[in-house]
């Protein structure tokens, strides 16, 4: 597989969100799951280590509905009056990452359940650096 | 006490050091201050209160907690300014940035230059302006403590990362948002005992003065009855990432702290009350989605294992504590890490009164970061303050009742628990 030779890092991760993936590393040494893209597993410290392809799919794990946010989020039309919800998703493979959970009532929490499924939705295909997001499956 | 995720090694300090002297800016927002005025003002405080003096030319090293002026001012390299401006070059000062954390390491660093036996007079501190930006720059600057690659882009803030605490704390136990408002309600309680502190004001004074406010200015009075109504009206208390609203998180603030640490062996030349670093802990963490549990900050656990081992005490003898509220969430999180309470147990000690000034485990007598305010480089160094005024009986209106007090403890964190530094104090 081609993709194999791409290097253990960011710039690599978000290379595959924008093809639609999320990609991290599988330790071939411990077998130890990490969905950020590391040239060293962080358990035993091997140097090898591949690319592994998450599902996509997983669960909502923790998460907040942000109502004073950041010039990022603000210029994306974000704000006091349309709150987001940013979560803690544990993946169906193990590792937990955090992402952008759209698709929900983020003025209404108490709506948002811990623990419903989600999938994976990338946006902002069109960047350098996609936005890992996550909707109810 | 809360399990331990090792069984930390017992270090030592190379020789005993004490702290023989304090010295605290006023804390607030001083559009006309920067950096190096507010760490002069807290420097100046340390000069006038050494209770045999202090000759400014003894002090051989200083190392000062600073998260960010670069962002927050757009001055780097800060350490050798405030040298300049407080007369003391050449002297060696070093800053150090472990985010909110920074002073709480700037003074494990400075008991390490005196244990080592390289110097016998060491300044620690720390200082932050963060004041100049607004509301939003602030946000993206606290942000920067947090993963640029993984977690912020996400759109996590900092009161965001602390929100999914929270909720996860709910989740898991029976925290409840009453919980995290009865946290602020004593914080204020006792921020209003505090001179120096950004909100010296009880909650129901700040609600009597907004209901004021609108009848001066005849618009409608709100008909809140007491601070917990006027917690739960969103107008006054609105969500700044929920479950967190306004009232659950530290304000932003200008302020400098600052101690005089010297080899215990000439502690009586400064003090005949000085207070010793029995116990110092410091370990970092990984981003919340990479944590063990969503509940816990495994660095406060561990430098809290490391600081009992080397002071040889536990949970049980710490009499008074100064914790890292920056969100209220924060405290019951740390009043459980530090094992003052089994894991789940938090909420129910603020029920019953535990942690208030009178109950048995009295924790943020100074109000806290959330109303004596949080100015983050300074803050480490500004609770340790609080602790040594604590030990030494000379808190004022906010002493604690018990009159036989020897052992205190801080706990600061860095981010989102990246970092957590825990110092324990005695009584000399």
């Amino acid at each position: 597989m081609t993709t194999e030779t791409r290097a253990f890092n960011a710039v690599s991760f978000f290379a595959y969100l924008k093809e639609g993936q999320l990609a991290g590393i599988r330790c071939r040494s411990c077998g130890k799951l990490s969905a950020e893209a590391r040239p060293m597993c962080q358990a035993c410290h091997s140097r090898d280590v591949e690319w592994f392809q998450f599902s996509g799919r997983g669960q909502l794990s923790a998460f907040t509905c942000i109502s004073v946010v950041p010039n990022a989020m603000g210029e994306k039309g974000f704000g006091r009056n349309n709150p987001y919800c940013s979560g803690i998703v544990t993946l169906e493979e193990g590792p937990r990452i955090s992402a952008l959970i759209l698709g929900v009532d983020a003025a209404n929490p108490q709506n948002i359940a811990t623990g419903m499924a989600l999938t994976l939705d990338v946006r902002d295909m069109e960047s350098d650096r996609p936005t890992l997001a996550f909707v109810p499956a | 006490m809360a399990a331990t995720i090792s069984t930390a090694k017992r270090r030592q300090l190379g020789r005993p050091v004490s702290i023989v002297g304090a010295g605290l800016s006023r804390f607030g927002a001083f559009r006309d201050m920067t950096t190096r005025d507010l760490f002069v003002e807290a420097f100046q405080d340390l000069i006038d209160h050494m209770d045999q003096g202090i000759d400014v030319e003894d002090i051989e090293c200083g190392y000062i907690g600073n998260y960010s002026s670069d962002l927050f001012e757009g001055q780097g390299h800060t350490a050798p300014i405030l040298a300049d401006w407080l007369g003391m070059t050449p002297t060696p000062i070093t800053r150090i940035e472990n985010a909110c954390a920074s002073s709480g390491s700037a003074l494990r660093e400075g008991v390490m230059a005196i244990a080592s036996g390289m110097y016998d007079v060491v300044l620690v501190g720390g200082v932050e302006k963060m004041t100049d930006l607004p509301t939003e720059g602030v946000t993206d600057v606290l942000a920067s403590a947090a993963d640029g690659l993984y977690e912020v882009p996400a759109g996590l803030t900092f009161p965001g990362i602390y929100g999914a605490l929270a909720k996860a704390h709910m989740d898991r136990y029976e925290t409840s948002l009453a919980h995290l408002a009865k946290v602020g309600i004593k914080n204020h309680t006792n921020g209003a005992l505090n001179p120096k502190a950004q909100f010296n004001s009880t909650l129901l004074d700040m609600m009597e003065r907004r209901k004021a406010r609108a009848e001066q200015q005849g618009q409608p009075v709100p008909d809140w009855r007491d601070e917990m109504d006027f917690l739960n009206d969103p107008r006054a208390n609105p969500w700044i990432a929920w479950p967190l609203r306004l009232y659950d998180c530290a304000p932003i603030t200008d302020g400098a702290s600052c101690v005089l640490l010297v080899s215990s062996e000439i502690a009586n030349n400064f003090t005949d009350k000085p207070v010793h670093v029995v116990g110092t802990g410091q370990a970092s963490g990984r981003p919340l989605h990479d944590a063990e549990e969503l509940t816990s900050l495994s660095a406060a656990r561990e430098a809290a294992a490391q600081a009992y081992a080397m002071a040889g005490v536990t949970p049980r003898d710490i009499q008074v504590a100064e914790v890292h509220d920056c969100f209220t969430n924060a405290e019951i999180n740390a009043t459980q890490d530090l094992g003052f309470f089994e894991p789940g147990e938090g909420p129910r000690a603020v029920d019953e009164g535990r942690t208030a000034l009178t109950g048995d485990r009295p924790i943020n007598t100074s109000g806290g970061l959330k109303a004596k305010g949080h100015p983050v480089g300074a803050s480490g160094v500004a609770q340790v303050i609080e602790t040594f005024h604590q030990l030494r009986g000379e808190a004022g209106p906010r002493q604690v009742p018990n009159t036989n007090l020897e052992l205190g403890l801080t706990h600061n964190v860095g981010g989102t628990g990246g970092t957590c530094v825990v110092n324990i104090l005695r009584r000399g």
